[in-house]
């Protein structure tokens, strides 16, 4: 045991040791009343765990090759089935690697989740907010260079679409910019070759040090909780917050529990549904990739599929595809002014009224539909649908200014951008009339629309102020 | 000698270090990024394809592969092309101003004048690059209505006529591409190369 020590403390006079232990774990206080929702932090470094070491194993024996062998198959998708058939194991590897890929935004989802629900983006936690957006955005592009790399039918079409979206930017830089991300003029070895470099160390070393950095800056000001409430503002005469206790072993072990369950369900997948019936593999790519014939339909991995159904509802415009492009990006790119442009007083949905409960059930329905939509194939019903369900997406941000307040202020009804929203919002009305729906599902989904827009727009003015309970002073149970 | 600093040189010198190596982190990006273009094996694989059209059949489409993209070359009949023409107001670019295709293919058949029947197109979808298609007697799901022959493509629902030309309505911005191509004699074409002279 001296040895031990001794050796502690020469490590401790050269490296830091003992104290990133202590500031990161047996001394980092986190609130007492985590619940539920807190788990998937740490599920998501678990994932991302998985994928590391089963990825590395991956490579071993995969081989990122679009060349033809003897009898017309690509060397990269028999590689793929060498590794399901011949490495001892390999299945297994192979199978814990796709299921990880969902699994990671399943997990990712749920933590953005909490993120909303109890208001964990507000001051001064903005950063922990933008870094973890950009992890989502850096998680985004890891799976779309991952899905390329088995070679089959899905993965060629998938990313032969993706690609032809930036062939879509105007002014003639979108035609060499695909070129330039492909490295030829259609999908081939080349994109092959480089989406595998891309997979395997530059967007994984991007991950990593952005999951460092949200950390950091998370333990720099402190977890957020369920109610909102910064227990550092309740130090004890030790200075350790009251409602503060350590991570370890306190939240070691629930975590661990939360480990436990999660790899129940994991493994569950892993072992009797691995593909999740085409939705975590998508049946076209057991077939290997055809230049010259697209599957009957194809739709990225669900994932993805939110905003493949915003890009699909836009329709081209000045015949371009460029619009449904930025409707796509901005979905994403609005995340990041979210710590600005909620004014609510409080951070947490325990002490919010009605309306914000409505606008963030509206925000999840809407995600979750536009997610069944871009599974399916297209018609003209369910593109007003998935235009509908856009509108009311993007409105969880843009009425966010006005619904999350207490006071009215009349510098809120000059704000350009809601004013904007409103006049496009009823654009979309005037043009879904002009279109091939029948008059009642028409006149059904122009209403819904123009009841939402009107509850968040015009009603924050007449109705109850936006917090309905008073926040306490220390964090409840 | 002063024993004060001057900060104004010390802050001049040291935005002109920083300005220094920005410009040459830009110069050592250039080669990085340079090296992402398709390489010169990638823009000389544009070899030119024969295809020996004496056994297509009237109505029969082929796929051939050029420049790694599949080329179609289907042999219209001549009920196709008499139904081309009564089209127009159900396109978005019936006279092909906007899209590309050769000049002796820019017109309503979008074809080679001593071989109207034989239509030569690049089967990429305009919109985002899928391959649609043939449809020549039964209608895609949804588009029975006046349904001529055409091609649908499964991602995005773009329909086109015999001619490669985009239906009003569709995603697809323009109509299909057609390549450079040329006779070599009655039953040979060449596609990819329309050079007059020997060949």
């Amino acid at each position: 045991m001296n040895m031990m020590m001794a050796l502690l403390g020469w490590v401790d006079d050269r490296f830091p040791l003992t104290k990133l232990w202590k500031e990161h774990l047996s001394e980092y206080y986190a609130p007492k009343n985590f619940n539920f929702w807190y788990y998937f932090g740490s599920l998501a470094l678990l994932v991302l765990v998985i994928q590391i070491v089963s990825g590395i194993f991956l490579t071993i024996h995969y081989k990122p090759d679009a060349s033809l062998d003897a009898s017309g198959i690509p060397e990269a998708f028999k590689s793929v089935e060498y590794i399901m058939r011949d490495v001892e194991w390999g299945w297994f590897i192979r199978y814990m690697h796709s299921t990880g890929a969902s699994a990671f935004f399943i997990v990712v989802y749920l933590h953005m989740f909490r993120g909303l629900i109890y208001g964990s983006y507000r001051k001064p936690r903005e950063l922990i907010w933008i870094f973890g957006v950009f992890i989502y955005l850096a998680l985004m592009a890891e799976g779309f260079f991952g899905y390329l790399l088995p070679w089959g039918q899905m993965s060629y079409w998938g990313a032969q679409v993706i690609v032809n979206l930036f062939a879509a930017v105007p002014f003639g830089i979108g035609e060499p910019l695909s070129e330039w991300i492909r490295g030829d003029f259609v999908i081939s070895d080349a994109t092959l070759n480089r989406f595998f470099a891309f997979h395997v160390i530059a967007v994984p070393l991007v991950l990593i040090m952005l999951i460092a950095a949200h950390i950091m800056a998370l333990h720099e000001v402190g977890s957020g909780n369920p109610d909102g409430i910064e227990i550092k503002k309740n130090k004890g005469p030790d200075g350790i917050p009251l409602d503060g206790i350590p991570f370890h072993p306190y939240y070691t072990v629930k975590d661990i529990l939360g480990v436990v369950v999660f790899l129940i369900g994991f493994f569950a997948v892993v072992f009797f549904a691995p593909t999740m019936f085409g939705y975590f593999i998508e049946v076209p790519n057991f077939e290997p990739a055809n230049p010259l014939k697209t599957p009957d339909h194809i739709a990225p991995v669900w994932y993805y599929t939110p905003f493949y159904a915003m890009l699909r509802a836009v329709p081209p415009m000045f015949g371009s595809q460029f619009p449904g492009v930025i409707v796509m990006g901005a979905a994403i790119v609005v995340l990041f002014f979210l710590p600005w442009i909620d004014r609510s007083p409080v951070k947490s949905i325990r002490y919010k009224d009605l309306r914000t409960k409505l606008a963030l059930a509206g925000f999840v329905v809407s995600f979750i539909w536009l997610g069944y939509l871009g599974v399916v194939s297209a018609s003209p019903v369910k593109t007003m649908i998935a235009q509908c369900a856009t509108l009311v997406y993007f409105g969880y941000f843009l009425y966010m200014p006005y619904y999350s307040r207490t006071e009215i202020t009349s510098s809120m009804f000059r704000a350009p951008l809601v004013a904007l929203y409103s006049i496009v919002t009823l654009g979309i009305i005037w043009y879904w009339w002009a279109g091939e729906v029948s008059a009642e599902i028409t006149a059904v989904i122009s209403l819904f629309t123009l009841a939402y827009t009107t509850y968040f727009l015009i009603l924050p003015a007449y109705v109850v102020p936006a917090v309905v309970k008073p926040v306490p002073e220390r964090v409840t149970k | 000698m002063s024993e004060e600093v001057d900060q104004s040189k010390r802050r001049f010198l040291v935005g002109m270090t920083a300005a220094t190596g920005a410009v040459g982190a830009a110069a050592i990006a250039v080669p990085f990024v340079k090296s992402m273009l398709p390489s010169a094996r990638a823009q000389a694989a544009g070899a030119s394809v024969e295809y020996d059209i004496s056994k297509l059949q009237p109505g029969e489409l082929i796929t051939v592969k050029w420049r790694k993209k599949p080329v179609w070359i289907l042999k219209r009949t001549d009920q196709n092309l008499a139904d081309l023409a009564s089209l127009e107001a159900k396109l978005t670019d019936s006279t092909s101003d906007g899209s590309k295709q050769p000049d002796y293919a820019k017109n309503e058949h979008r074809s080679r004048a001593e071989n109207k029947n034989l239509l030569v197109m690049v089967g990429i979808c305009t919109h985002l690059g899928c391959s649609p298609k043939h449809f020549p007697d039964l209608a895609p799901a949804g588009f029975e209505e006046g349904w001529v022959g055409g091609f649908y493509c499964p991602c995005h629902g773009s329909t086109f006529d015999l001619a490669g030309r985009v239906y009003k309505g569709a995603p697809a911005p323009s109509n299909l591409e057609i390549p450079k191509f040329k006779f070599l004699n009655e039953t040979t074409i060449l596609v990819g190369d329309d050079s007059e002279g020997t060949a």
